[in-house]
């Protein structure tokens, strides 16, 4: 079963072949973003809403290029001057929209289960564009389309994601995806930013020292530290935080093999990441952002698709 | 108007290898004909046997001229119309124009014309590459039955089969011979 389904809710509930379907289907599609006429008529008439809970610039501008350039019709709903902030729930919100006959919702909510929870309710498509820290799912996929074009494949292939993965909804899309395709998978981080027992509870190595996390990965995934989840003190300080785990060009220099730099943004440049490794020569960071159109289209390609009432009296129209 | 034919109960091959390399020369030469030379030719082919096709003849064509012939590869299933009512997603496969097609000669290859969707689909898909000076079509089968109004201008072999029953292109280069095969009807997907 390669077909989507109604809506991409996370990672950890695709089966392997449903990734490598979206994969292969990002592929073509990147090729459209370098033509004259960055436009195919594929989702003509379909209305789309980015529904935005929670600041963004690159996911909503990603996900609004990607439906731009399927075609179809993109309105952005953004909280701060939405009825939300008048009190409305997210199910009226949501049904509301759906009054006015769209398609389509793109979602990013703070509550971890808001986009599965909207998606048993409307009719809708709904597409995670990030819910609270539990899944991230196009970042994810965006983060293996970036590998495997370099690697040709994932399997056995040694991934570490580093710093804060107790917040990071990426961190989580990123184990599911990379384990169902083959890659071993490792955390890197103070246990203060991973979740509890995160050996058990996310079945992945965990590295206590960047160094050892250096050795052993041919590719880190540097989360970045979101300061604004951070209520009370997860760490020292932002210096203490960059001496110990930072990753820097001196420490990349000792690795054993050349290393691929990922980073979802936006970066703390200093903190995290050094600037001459995230402008360095392995550094994949605007790879990813390219990346990310072409699943996006892809997605919103998969998903639509498929309305088996009608496809009965559809004609081949291939030969 | 297609005329009444007996619905089909075996397979009958109507081009075997050495009968396509014969069809196959005579397009490329047709094709050179009516485009007055190679200059601004260039050659299309519709994913996946098209492309192919369009190599074949493209080589045929340098062999002949002893001038090199572009060759693309088009995939449509982006621009196709019937992609609500099909089951699930087609596979998209890759679109590369090798050159800039602006005032070019371009010649849009398939192995069969049956609807004529695909061609239409295509057209729409090459207009947004740029705009050539003339856009001809070239199949290696034509089976009639066309749902719009679209016709080839190089044919290998016009065939008249039943709706609904099967004509198999195959090529060399994905299935191990070049065969031509006419058939009864076969379930979507088998």
């Amino acid at each position: 079963m390669t077909g989507l389904g109604k809506d991409l809710l996370d990672l950890e509930s695709l089966s392997a072949e449903q990734i490598t379907a979206i994969l292969d289907t990002a592929e073509p599609l990147k090729a459209i973003s370098l033509r004259a006429i960055k436009k195919v008529p594929t989702l003509r008439g379909e209305t789309i809403v980015n529904l935005f809970f929670e600041a963004s610039t690159r996911t909503r501008v990603s996900f609004e290029f990607a439906e731009k350039r399927m075609s179809a019709d993109a309105v952005n709903v953004a909280i701060g001057n939405s009825s939300v902030s008048k009190g409305e729930t997210l199910v009226d919100t949501a049904r509301n929209l759906e009054a006015m006959k769209i398609d389509m919702v793109v979602i990013r909510h703070q509550a971890s289960g808001a986009a599965r929870f909207l998606a048993e309710r409307i009719e809708s498509n709904v597409i995670n564009a990030g819910d609270g820290t539990h899944e991230h799912p196009t970042q994810g996929l965006l983060d293996l389309l970036t590998l495997r074009d370099k690697w040709g494949t994932l399997k056995g292939k040694r991934v570490c994601l580093c710093g804060d993965v107790l917040h990071s909804r990426v961190a989580r899309s990123n184990i599911h995806g990379l384990r169902k395709l083959g890659a071993e998978v490792a955390v890197c981080g103070p246990r203060s930013l991973l979740p509890n027992g995160a050996e058990e509870a996310l079945g992945v190595t965990v590295f206590d020292r960047i160094e050892a996390a250096i050795e052993w990965a041919d590719a880190l995934n540097i989360l970045r530290l979101q300061l604004e989840r951070m209520t009370s003190g997860y760490i020292p300080s932002l210096r203490e935080y960059n001496r110990v785990f930072g990753v820097t060009r001196e420490r990349l220099d000792r690795a054993p093999r050349d290393l691929l730099i990922l980073h979802p943004g936006p970066m703390n440049r200093g903190v995290e990441i050094d600037s001459d490794v995230a402008d360095g020569p392995h550094s994949l960071i605007l790879d990813q952002v390219t990346n990310g159109v072409a699943v996006r289209m892809a997605v919103l390609y998969l998903l639509r698709g498929g309305r088996p009432d009608l496809a009965a009296a559809g004609t081949a129209a291939g030969e | 108007m297609q005329a009444y034919c007996a619905p089909m109960t075996a397979t009958q091959t109507i081009l075997d290898a050495r009968a396509c390399e014969r069809t196959l020369r005579r397009m490329a030469d047709e094709i050179v004909e009516r485009t007055a030379g190679t200059e601004s030719l260039v050659l299309v082919g519709i994913q996946r046997r098209g492309v192919q096709l369009a190599a074949r003849l493209a080589s045929l064509i340098e062999e002949r001229e002893g001038r090199p012939v572009p060759r693309g590869a088009l995939d449509i299933t982006l621009y196709r119309d019937d992609l609500q009512t099909v089951g699930p997603r087609p596979l998209v496969g890759a679109t590369e124009l090798p050159v800039d097609i602006d005032g070019k000669q371009v010649v849009i290859v398939d192995d069969v014309l049956y609807t004529g969707r695909t061609v239409r689909a295509a057209l729409d898909e090459l207009a947004d590459f740029g705009r050539p000076a003339r856009i001809l079509l070239a199949v290696l089968i034509d089976r009639g039955g066309q749902e719009l109004p679209i016709r080839a201008d190089v044919i290998g072999k016009v065939v008249t089969v039943p709706a609904g029953s099967q004509v198999d292109v195959r090529v060399a280069e994905l299935d191990g011979d070049d065969t031509v095969i006419v058939g009864p009807a076969r379930s979507r997907g088998a």
